[in-house]
């Protein structure tokens, strides 16, 4: 059973790999944070009104850091789209999923094998985004110490673990958002619509997040766990915003999950 | 296990809303068989086919593929294989890819017949040519390939020819045919009335989800009986002795001239040709006549309710057998 979940899982990843839309977004993943370092060199500017902003000439350390802040708006979250909304919708696209379904692996094996593949390819994006995003800040504002958020001043390589530890911190929101992308890809049936969905559901959440009278809301939005890995931007670190965001996460993720499979299935391959 | 028919269908019904797409359908495909399953477009076929390999719920009834339960797990296709509708693969991806995707899937040992089976469906030179180039003869080929990798003890294929030129029918014929040779049970879809008169041993007619037909070809051939066609100097008065001629019945104009009849015996016939001979309207042609398999096939689908009695009368027969 495990061999058939491996199976399906490495023949999704070989599919990933061919088609154009795998390189999009991670090209995407790669690109934006080489445009932002282009723009601070030749600009000389920098972003004063976001955190670490101000420390983007300073530090190296700080470039993937604004990216993550600036990315979680729409640039990750369609990112993570482009291929969760896909990756059983393409199956009704291209009609494959009668021949895939008559062959020797069970359906929650195809649906675990397409899971994991989507997870694989967000954490790749996340990891190419924050490495490119670290290589091209030290490259063009060196590997020097880090400010903290709250104000203490961590060792270069001391920061650059933070660096990593925050990417991880920031894969939640991300693991929550493909698991919604799967959901709307395995109900809608449609790439389309449910990589538009998933977009649309993650920007709706932000603009819940900025109506008045609704701040009661923003600990448990999905958007705000974007933010959560500033707890350990500060000294001493600041759990509280992680521990919230892994249940948090969960509870938009599993949901969504958990009716991605049934859905899977119970359904019906009835269309050519 | 051992014994069990490749295919055992009771009762199946898939409904829906107010709609039975498949309606109490039985089937029999036993070991060896090249079976038709026969219908005009919305009959039901590929639903049926469909629940027989597990990729939609039937609403009632069973299938059983060599006694197990496709619903229940995909151990149930061990053995078996074919597609619904045209077999379809991964545009970008070649086919040689494809197929070891299909092999990755089904365990890893169809790998080895990869090349062997592209051989068999002609496409070895094209293989590693994405799939997206490929016409849909040859992707109804690579779908055969893709079914052999599985060594299949039983073949499901719908409509295998639609589409085809009239060199692809003839090769996809023959494709189906030497398989048949070498022991595999089929399965055939098809609204092709020549197809199925020239590969099939057996068919079912299905027609608005109901089996109206379920048996050998000869037996349902032998259940339209012969009709005789009859040319004579007068036909007018040809009618005349015909109707007063025992044994002659459903007497009817032929185009373009003539008279059609059947008679209850031989005997019958040759009365009616000395009558004739006597009347003064002697015979200028008088030939046996049996109905086509298109005839028989459009008076199932298209004339009357399915006769549950034929296929009871047929199942009677070959129990018989």
């Amino acid at each position: 059973m495990r061999h058939g979940v491996l199976t399906v899982y490495r023949w999704e990843l070989r599919k990933l790999r061919a088609q154009k839309r795998t390189y999009l977004g991670l090209g995407a993943a790669a690109a934006v944070p080489i445009i932002f370092v282009i723009a601070l060199v030749t600009g000389g500017g920098q972003p004063n009104d976001v955190a670490f902003g101000r420390y983007v000439h300073e530090t190296g350390l700080a470039v993937p850091l604004v990216l993550l802040l600036f990315g979680s708006i729409w640039l990750f979250p369609l990112i993570t789209a482009l291929v969760a909304g896909d990756i059983v919708a393409c199956e009704d696209r291209n009609a494959t999923l009668k021949m895939l379904l008559t062959r020797s692996v069970e359906r929650h094996q195809v649906f675990a094998g397409k899971a994991l593949a989507t997870t694989t390819y967000a954490v790749l994006a996340i990891a190419i985004a924050g490495a490119v995003a670290t290589g091209a800040g030290i490259l063009a504002s060196g590997f020097n110490p880090v400010t903290t958020l709250s104000g203490t001043v961590v060792s270069a390589p001391r920061g650059l673990f933070l660096v990593g530890a925050s990417l991880l911190v920031y894969l939640l929101p991300i693991l929550a958002i493909a698991c919604i992308g799967l959901l709307l890809s395995t109900v809608f049936r449609n790439s389309g619509a449910a990589i538009v969905g998933t977009l649309m559901f993650s920007l709706l959440l932000q603009l819940v997040a900025i109506l008045p009278g609704l701040g009661g809301l923003h600990p448990y939005l999905l958007s705000t766990q974007f933010s959560a890995w500033q707890g350990l931007l500060r000294t001493p670190t600041d759990w509280d915003p992680i521990l919230r965001s892994i249940w948090v996460c969960a509870a938009y993720g599993i949901p969504a999950l958990t009716g991605a499979a049934l859905v899977f299935l119970r359904r019906d391959v009835a269309e050519s | 296990m051992a014994d069990s028919p490749p295919i055992e269908v009771r009762g199946l019904v898939k409904r829906y809303g107010e709609i039975a797409a498949v309606d109490d359908v039985d089937l029999t495909v036993n070991p060896g068989d090249v079976f038709g399953y026969l219908g005009p477009n919305g009959a039901g076929k590929t639903t049926s086919l469909r629940m027989m390999l597990g990729l939609i719920r039937p609403t009632g009834g069973s299938v059983r593929l060599f006694g197990r339960d496709p619903q229940i797990s995909v151990a149930a296709l061990e053995g078996v294989a074919g597609f619904v509708e045209s077999p379809t693969f991964y545009p970008y991806l070649s086919g040689r890819a494809n197929l070891e995707l299909y092999a990755a899937l089904d365990g890893g040992e169809g790998r080895r017949r990869i090349e062997q089976v592209l051989e068999t469906v002609d496409l070895r030179d094209r293989a590693k040519d994405k799939v997206k180039g490929y016409s849909h003869g040859m992707r109804q080929r690579l779908g055969i390939a893709s079914a052999l990798l599985r060594s299949p003890r039983l073949l499901l294929l719908d409509e295998p020819t639609t589409g085809l030129d009239p060199a692809g029918m003839r090769d996809m014929r023959q494709l189906i045919r030497d398989l048949a040779d070498r022991g595999i049970t089929v399965l055939l879809s098809s609204h092709l009335m020549p197809e199925v008169e020239e590969l099939c041993n057996r068919v079912a007619i299905i027609r608005s989800g109901r089996v109206a037909y379920e048996g050998s070809l000869g037996e349902l051939r032998a259940r339209a009986g012969v009709s005789y066609r009859l040319r004579t100097t007068d036909d007018a008065l040809a009618r005349r002795v015909c109707e007063s001629q025992p044994g002659i019945e459903e007497i009817e104009e032929a185009r373009p001239d003539g008279l059609l009849f059947e008679a209850s015996n031989e005997s019958a016939v040759a009365g009616l040709s000395l009558a004739l001979a006597e009347s003064g309207a002697p015979v200028l042609e008088l030939t046996p006549r049996r109905a086509t398999l298109e005839e028989l096939f459009f008076q199932l689908t298209e004339g009357g309710a399915p006769s549950r009695e034929g296929v009871a009368a047929s199942r009677e027969i070959e129990a018989v057998a």
